[in-house]
């Protein structure tokens, strides 16, 4: 397939599927997951270390840093502030500048709070960080938040975790008209159709976790997405025929 | 001395180095982040950096998400 590399910012990558390692129920299932995903971006969270008995094994021995980018998230921050501070504690942790930003503004549907989000992209825009904004499919604050110098803009398909795909195209296409910086779709997707309708309208990529890391079989999952992630982005390249009312068929209509 | 490590009072010998207070609870520098009295401390500076009473100290790492 030919196709650019994927650019944001000062980072390349061939492949337009990014993953999570939450959920998964052994280590090694998720590193087996990673491997047929294809995936060369990994998104972790940052939490309190355990100082109470050994720490265990940390998820860093599961992933080869020379093969994979590290994306530290924000997951799990409900405030400007608290993301900011995250993301200070995420750059320490030594990988790189990039971060997904979120700023959630509830617990249960875990939408973000647009104010909040704004907020910290800006700061941390300015701090140097490469900001991967998360955000609703609203189109209004997606073109804030490139404005306000975010590298991506990654609305959500439908809430985090649901696997409801993607619930409004129509408001990822006005996204993806009014918008010049990549956007990648984060959050929502359930099965590897989602991913391809995602990149059929031209998303640049797609963030996902539960959608593998759930699956009954996790591994052969991550494949599916991984050839559907190909698929939309090959598919949309290529240009779709525009839908018509009326049939118009394949072979001659002539007589013999 | 008294030191607050993720909200939880823990008893140090005074002079403990953030290194020493790493080890002590079996972590690999590597893998952690550590913020004292919420201002980042540099991995480089973890041998150096002594403690004092009283302070606060936040250790995160990295942990599967989405």
């Amino acid at each position: 397939m030919s196709d650019t590399v994927l650019k944001l910012g000062k980072y390349e990558f061939k492949s337009r599927l990014f993953v999570g390692t939450g959920k998964y129920e052994t280590l090694d299932i998720m590193k087996e997951a990673l491997e047929a995903s294809g995936s060369e971006v990994i998104t972790v969270a940052v939490r309190r270390a355990n100082i109470e008995g050994k720490p265990g094994e940390s998820l860093l021995d599961y992933i080869d840093k020379e093969k994979y980018t590290i994306l530290p998230n924000t997951a799990g921050c409900f405030s400007a502030d608290e993301a900011i501070r995250t993301a200070f504690m995420a750059r320490e942790l030594g990988i790189s500048d990039l971060i997904k930003l979120e700023v959630l503004g509830d617990k249960d549907t875990l939408l973000p709070d647009p104010v909040g989000t704004l907020e910290a992209t800006e700061k941390l825009v300015k701090e140097g960080f490469t900001v991967l904004v998360y955000t609703s499919d609203d189109p209004i604050i997606a073109k804030r938040l490139e404005d306000a110098g975010a590298t991506s803009v990654m609305p959500a398909g439908a809430p985090i975790g649901s696997g409801q795909g993607i619930l409004n195209p129509n408001n990822i296409r006005i996204i993806l008209e009014t918008l010049s910086v990549p956007v990648i779709v984060d959050a929502g997707v359930g099965t590897a159709s989602d991913v391809t309708a995602a990149m059929e309208l031209g998303c640049v990529g797609v963030l996902l976790n539960t959608g593998i890391a759930q699956a009954k079989e996790p591994v052969q999952m991550a494949k599916a997405m991984k050839l559907a992630c190909e698929s939309g982005r090959l598919a949309y390249l290529s240009g779709r025929i525009p839908k018509k009312l009326y049939a118009n068929a394949s072979s001659p209509l002539k007589d013999f | 001395m008294q030191i607050t490590v993720n909200d939880e009072n823990k008893e140090f010998p005074a002079k403990t180095s953030v290194s020493e207070l790493l080890k002590s609870f079996d972590m690999d520098e590597r893998y952690v982040a550590v913020e004292l009295n919420r201002k980042i401390v540099p991995r480089t500076q973890f041998s150096e950096k002594l403690l004092v009473e009283n302070d606060i100290l936040e250790i995160v790492t990295f942990v599967g998400g989405g």
